[in-house]
């Protein structure tokens, strides 16, 4: 059978949104960045509003998403995006704005702006990818790197004592008035990246309700940071990152949700 | 009907911000600027014209608040004093490099560090050669009166859409302090339009998506980029170039000042032509682009020039190079916080360059 023969209209089950571009992807195997790229997509396509939608690129090795997404964006400085979303959701409060952003942007370089975008309640959809790493300038410790962690300013393990904790951002923005709805989502698995698209769909509706911050974070695998292939990085991630960071929703409708512990054991 | 006020400095840019039709104006609070915000949020310009004000939790905030609205296509300012101006060079280069038009006003303190709260021109080095990181400049206008607060906020922002480039007024804390008749502008409609070829407003099926970023990780595209960047600095020297002549006609000795320094010095010349000595005024009022060419043209004829700061003598390099060594060129100032008398001035011109 020959391939032109496969590909034919009545065969296609799935096809890939128009608001991915064609543009191939600078990620690394076994990378989270593409699927969740895609998912953001999938809904702003799914929800027809493209002609709405500005998102703002963060530094580290999502720098360059505007490469990949077909819609209005900034590229913003290490950290201040939820402040670039700030102003320009203030200038067009109808519009969605979206900031992309990894765990040392978002959670050390940009607590500041993180926690008090959050608590103003600004209406707009944080990404937020957690890899407990930072994969762009080669493996350094993260605030988010777990206790005992290697990485290469970690080379001995994350010594709490010496390095400090982990931080657990979201579970702290979820404490502030100003977020609205707070999710913990994967894209290890078909079934991961069902729900996380559904946690992106409702990230980006809330939008309309006009009632304060969506916060999504994926944990997800940074195999070349981790040294690990893409199989053994997302069981390492399952076994050592999940525990720490437990998967699903941890604020819904503005209401902290008590048995976050409970509800996140049934992943995929 | 002429509108005339008696406003400070500070309350005069306020004003004029929301008489130029600006979209928002995200700030902080410090000393002595504090006014701007304090007036902006006592007018309600929301009700007023629709502006936007918010205090945001720093500095740096501020200015990336400003970077992500002025990326939409609006018009959009931010105000602060030196050490907050400082918070801001991340931002001001970012956007410099992203090429989007804003109006960021200092009004400038004693330094360094915490330095003080009184006025200082301190920060002409910060604010003429670039401030931040990377080779850029902003479009630097030092009014020298409670009434240029008000007019260079209009010609601020126009000039900012004109080149896509923050602009930058470098005030101090006397003229933002200080309480001058102002003839205020008549209020200007805020922006309809928002150029398709570059503002983010949503990707619509007419046109590629607007992409708003300082990053080119390929060299030889980045040196393309630098070099139109400064194709437009060159552009703004040859046509964007402001300045004012007090008695330079028969001058024998130049003052040149800007902002309160060339307050002080008027006084100075007048005092000096009084004695007999014939001194002239020359008052950068854009100090990037810096009137080379015009100094330059002054050096043919007059004896020598002196460059009153109040900062260490920064401002007088710029003068020299104008110059050229063709006169003798001089530096007077006072800094920290201390403010020249004319007397001073005129003393110091009289020892530095009349009997030498």
């Amino acid at each position: 059978m020959e391939t032109k023969d496969i590909i034919k209209p009545e065969n296609l089950v799935y096809t890939k949104t128009s608001l991915m571009t064609d543009n191939i992807l600078s990620y690394c195997p076994g990378c989270g960045h593409g699927t969740i790229h895609r998912i953001i997509m999938e809904v702003i396509d799914e929800m027809g509003i493209q002609s709405e939608v500005i998102g703002i690129a963060p530094v580290g090795c999502s720098v360059l998403a505007y490469d990949f997404m077909d819609i209005d964006m900034a590229q913003a400085a290490h950290g201040r995006a939820p402040a670039l979303a700030t102003g320009m959701k203030r200038c067009w409060p109808d519009k969605f704005v979206f900031t992309y952003q990894g765990d040392g942007d978002l959670a050390a370089i940009g607590t500041a702006e993180t926690i008090h975008t959050c608590n103003r309640g600004e209406n707009i959809t944080i990404i937020y990818i957690n890899n407990g790493i930072y994969g762009m300038t080669g493996g350094q410790m993260a605030p988010t790197t777990i206790p005992g962690m290697r990485s290469s300013t970690s080379p001995y393990g994350r010594d709490v004592i010496t390095m400090g904790y982990p931080l657990k951002i979201t579970d702290l923005v979820a404490c502030l008035p100003g977020t609205y709805y707070v999710s913990r989502q994967a894209v290890h698995k078909p079934g991961a990246v069902r729900k996380a698209k559904k946690a992106v769909r409702m990230a980006f509706e809330n939008q309309k309700l006009k009632k304060g911050v969506s916060f999504v974070e994926f944990v997800s695998s940074c195999n070349s940071g981790w040294k690990m292939t893409p199989v053994d990085a997302n069981k390492w991630m399952e076994e050592n990152m999940f525990p720490y960071y437990p998967l699903g929703d941890i604020k819904l409708d503005g209401e902290l949700i008590k048995t976050q512990s409970k509800k996140t054991a049934d992943h995929d | 009907m002429k509108e005339l006020r008696l406003m400070k400095g500070n309350e005069a840019i306020a004003e004029a911000a929301i008489r130029a039709g600006a979209d928002a104006y995200f700030g902080y609070p410090i000393t002595p600027q504090s006014e701007i915000l304090e007036y902006l949020m006592a007018e309600k310009p929301e009700e007023r014209t629709g502006m936007v004000v918010l205090q945001a939790e720093s500095e740096i905030a501020a200015i990336n608040m400003v970077y992500g609205a002025a990326s939409t296509g609006k018009r959009v300012l931010t105000s602060s004093s030196s050490p907050g101006i400082s918070l801001k060079q991340e931002g001001i280069s970012y956007i410099a490099g992203a090429e989007l038009p804003c109006l960021i006003i200092n009004v400038v303190r004693g330094g360094p560090g915490l330095g003080t709260i009184q006025p200082s021109q301190a920060d002409y080095f910060q604010a003429t050669k670039g401030g931040g990181h990377g080779d850029y400049h902003l479009l630097v206008l030092a009014p020298a009166s409670v009434q240029e607060m008000s007019d260079f906020v209009k010609l601020g922002f126009d000039l900012a859409f004109k080149y896509r480039n923050p602009v930058l007024i470098l005030s101090d804390g006397a003229i933002g302090q200080m309480m001058e008749k102002v003839e205020l502008f008549e209020q200007q409609e805020r922006l309809k339009y928002f150029d398709p070829s570059w503002t983010l407003t949503g990707k619509t099926s007419g046109r590629s998506r607007n992409i708003i970023t300082s990053l080119e990780l390929d060299p030889a595209r980045q040196e393309k980029h630098n070099l139109r960047l400064q194709a437009k600095y060159r552009q703004m020297e040859e046509v964007e170039v402001r300045y004012e002549q007090i008695d330079c006609d028969d001058a024998d000795f130049i003052i040149v000042a800007f902002g309160s320094s060339a307050r002080i010095s008027q006084k100075a010349v007048r005092i000096a032509r009084e004695k007999g000595l014939k001194a002239g005024l020359f008052r950068p009022i854009t100090l990037f682009p810096f009137p080379k060419s015009e100094i330059s043209s002054l050096a043919d004829r007059v004896k020598g020039m002196l460059s009153v700061e109040m900062n260490a003598g920064q401002m007088v390099e710029d003068v020299r190079l104008a110059v050229n060594g063709k006169i003798p060129v001089e530096y007077y100032g006072r800094f920290g916080g201390m403010i020249p008398t004319p007397d001073e001035v005129v003393e110091a011109l009289e020892q530095k360059l009349v009997t030498v």
